[in-house]
């Protein structure tokens, strides 16, 4: 316990709101996965466009659906679709930012120039396209967004892999002959995490905005199942019957982006308190 | 000897009266539409003519889709016919009680035999581009549509056609194969100048009471008021812009924005939002929702899971979700409206939902443990999107798992419609004429527009019977009879008619409403204040 306790103390305010918030949201949609209070697809025709009360403590939407449960799942789906976008763009960005960093050349001038090139195109334009060739629905929209947001992290990578790679303990490690791969990522992966986290984060809340914008165009995640962006599309149509609807979708989607913005602030700050 | 309609005869006949010129009546005494008297038909509300109307001003009418062609003859989606509708007449037209009205035409006859249509022409009809409708337009546009100029019919109903002669200036004659009691509704085909085959797909050229001006995909039609329009007094307004809004939330941003004055197919729930700021006005939309089942494709291939979906629906709850319970339950290839020919088939599968009767059939078909499939929904309709959330809700409980798919409209007349026809099932509405065959000649086995692939000897025998019958009586027996083969073979799960509601700008006023789904903008105008 004591060690909880200390381990709290190092922390700032930024970080700690930031952890609730996200965890808080994280929790609820993990919970939709195994519980929601009602049916997320559950409909009554009795209780259509209730208002938050005790019974629904956000209120029903047109089908008198329980707009709590659907946030609930909402969230389930986003969080799942976003970490998978960026373990993808994450991924694929570690792969190609250690290559072209450590190794520079050719190979590095072809590839960041392709990044460039992916990065001149809006991103969600870029995503449209992206499924407009595949089709609609989640498999997709995570594949397109992961392979939009890629350029961002190969660029954050490979810098760092260029300001470590003459380092004095990677040539030293090079001289008593390791292996490259080894260098790569048991010598230099390591070092570059306190930047890379930061970048995550971001990463993850530009995600969720681009899941919830794709799928508020109702190309992302399809009816029946609930995610924030189309609940939000929904909700459109009944602003003034049922502002609660609108409300409850949109500042979830705001609650989670702050709670990251916040996580990701803190995080960065206890980095350079740490220098 | 060519003998003359009676008014009695063809109200014997044909359960849509045929007035207007039949009777020797002279049409001039439609003219002034706005001041005619309307009978309501049902709930209809068709605006009472103010006492000032307004000429000038310019409108734009928010339409739900783009449009599939520019030629009046190739044209097949609803969505294009409701706008060509005031670029395009025929030698006749459907007014909005339903009744045929003469239009390029005058007067016309039919032959005893049923075989020989006379067409007297209208004098000073005229094209846009300023030229006089002669007889040889009209022996044009006819023998361009029903095939005789080169083959294939453009609209497959005035295929029967064998001849079409110019007997003098103003008179055509025109012969069928077969006599037909519905042929007479297929004379509202548009009337193009000879000749003008090739450039009717870009530059438009009728005879209706507004003249393209511009199209432009995914955007939209703009016409203008013709001047030299038969009707004298029609149209009022100088310029009508009908605007492609995809997407039911779309529109109703530009409706509260004001972007838009006029906009069909709103939902229940947008309607309320919207009942301070525009007049909302409702109606029969006399077009077909059904979740289509192609009877090809597994699993609906077996007619007991056909059947099973059927008794699992709970229509009732779809009415009242969807369109506040506005609808009428239909369960046939059939609307109300006609009368004559409708026959109430609700109690085959229930209205409500009998999820024991589901399960049992899907059992029998040999799938006890549920099915799935995708049903795909042209996502522009909010009304058939939210229909498709109900009915995948209720199918669970009879272990049918149903996935939805939105496709954007052109995907959905390629996929569905026209070519694929490799889906499963799909959630869409059918538009209607004034005839009882136009919904139901598309279900005999092979017919072109047979989308769902229904196949039925049986039926095919009695909608034969049906169209070769030369009385009402019969014709009405046989087309109850394919009705009820349809039905108990469960071709596609019929929903309901579903209402159709209207917002109109506040200082707009003469609108119509049609037993056909068209927009006519001609007696539309604005009210002095």
């Amino acid at each position: 316990m004591k060690k909880i306790g200390a381990w709290f103390r190092d922390q700032n305010a930024y970080f700690l709101v930031g952890l609730a918030m996200t965890g808080l949201a994280v929790m609820l949609g993990i919970l939709s996965f195994f519980w929601t209070p009602y049916g997320t697809t559950a409909m009554s025709a009795a209780e259509r466009f209730h208002g938050p009360s005790l019974r629904h403590i956000f209120g029903t939407d047109n089908f008198g659906r329980d707009i709590f449960s659907r946030v609930m799942q909402g969230i389930g789906t986003t969080v799942i679709v976003s970490s998978l976008i960026v373990l993808i763009s994450a991924g694929a960005g570690i792969l190609i930012g250690a290559i072209t960093g450590y190794f520079g050349g050719l190979l590095d001038e072809v590839i960041m120039r392709v990044t460039d090139a992916i990065n001149s195109f809006p991103s969600i334009l870029l995503a449209l396209v992206v499924i407009s060739i595949l089709g609609r629905g989640k498999q997709n929209v995570i594949f397109s967004l992961g392979i939009v947001f890629t350029p961002s992290y190969v660029r954050i990578v490979r810098s760092e892999f260029i300001r470590l790679r003459d380092a004095d303990y990677i040539m030293r490690a090079r001289l008593m002959g390791v292996k490259k791969l080894r260098i790569l990522f048991v010598h230099i992966l390591p070092n570059i995490f306190s930047v890379f986290w930061v970048s995550v984060t971001i990463g993850f809340n530009n995600a969720i905005l681009a899941e919830s914008g794709m799928s508020y165009l109702g190309i992302g995640v399809q009816h029946p199942e609930a995610s924030l962006g189309n609940m939000l599309s929904d909700a459109q149509g009944y602003l003034g019957r049922a502002p609660w609807y609108a409300l409850s979708s949109g500042l979830t989607i705001v609650w989670i982006v702050l709670g990251f913005a916040l996580l990701s602030e803190g995080i960065r700050r206890k980095q350079e308190g740490r220098k | 000897m060519k003998k003359k309609f009676s008014i009695t005869l063809m109200a014997l006949l044909l359960v849509a009266a045929l007035g207007g010129c039949a009777g020797g009546k002279s049409p001039e005494d439609k003219s002034s539409a706005p001041d005619s008297t309307v009978e309501s038909q049902g709930s209809t509300q068709n605006q009472t003519p103010a006492v000032d109307p307004k000429y000038g001003g310019k409108v734009v009418v928010g339409v739900q889709q783009d449009i599939d062609s520019l030629d009046p003859h190739k044209a097949t989606a609803a969505g294009t016919k409701e706008i060509l509708f005031n670029i395009f007449e025929g030698l006749l037209k459907v007014n909005e009680n339903g009744s045929l009205i003469c239009a390029v035409a005058s007067d016309y006859s039919v032959s005893e035999d049923g075989l020989t249509y006379t067409f007297t022409l209208r004098d000073n009809v005229k094209f846009h581009n300023g030229k006089n409708v002669t007889a040889e337009d009209v022996k044009y546009s006819l023998e361009r549509a029903s095939g005789l100029l080169d083959g294939t019919p453009l609209i497959s109903s005035l295929a029967t056609i064998q001849s079409v002669t110019i007997v003098d200036e103003h008179t055509v004659q025109v012969t069928t194969g077969s006599a037909n009691l519905e042929l007479i509704y297929s004379f509202t085909t548009a009337i193009i100048p000879a000749g003008s085959g090739e450039e009717e797909g870009s530059n438009p050229i009728g005879t209706g009471p507004f003249s393209f001006v511009s199209y432009k995909p995914q955007e939209g039609l703009v016409v203008k008021k013709n001047p030299d329009y038969w009707q004298e007094g029609l149209p009022y307004l100088d310029e009508v812009n009908f605007k492609i809004v995809s997407g039911a939330d779309t529109a109703l941003l530009e409706l509260k924005g004001h972007s838009i004055d006029l906009y069909s197919y709103l939902t229940d729930s947008q309607a309320a939002e919207l009942a301070n700021e525009y007049q909302i006005l409702s109606a029969p939309s006399d077009a077909l929702q059904a979740m289509f089942l192609n009877n090809k494709v597994a699993p609906f291939d077996n007619v007991k899971v056909r059947q099973a979906v059927c008794y699992a629906m709970d229509r009732d709850l779809i009415n009242e979700f969807v369109v506040g319970g506005n609808g009428a339950i239909i369960s046939a290839a059939m609307l109300p409206t006609l009368k004559d020919y409708y026959v109430d088939l609700n109690d085959v599968y229930g209205t409500g939902a009998n999820i024991e009767k589901a399960k049992q059939l899907l059992a029998e078909a040999g799938y006890p443990n549920g099915i799935s499939f995708t049903v795909i929904v042209p996502s522009n309709y909010e009304a058939h999107v939210q229909t498709a959330d109900v009915v995948a809700e209720q199918l669970k409980a009879a272990n049918i798992d149903c996935q939805i798919e939105l496709v954007d409209w052109n995907t959905w007349l390629e996929d569905v419609y026209r070519q694929g026809r490799a889906y499963q099932a799909s959630i869409c509405a059918i538009t209607c004429d004034m005839t009882p065959s136009y919904l139901m000649v598309r279900f005999q086995t092979g017919h072109k527009k047979n989308f769902i692939n229904f196949s039925s000897a049986e039926y095919d025998a009695a909608y034969k019977k049906a169209e070769a019958s030369m009385n009402l009586a019969d014709k009405a027996k046989y087309y109850k009879e394919a009705q009820e083969i349809f039905v108990k073979e469960a071709g596609t799960a019929f929903i309901q008619d579903p209402p159709i509601t209207i917002a109109l700008s506040k200082n707009l006023a003469g609108y119509k409403f049609y037993p056909i789904y068209v927009q006519d903008m001609s007696t539309v105008y604005f009210i002095n204040k």
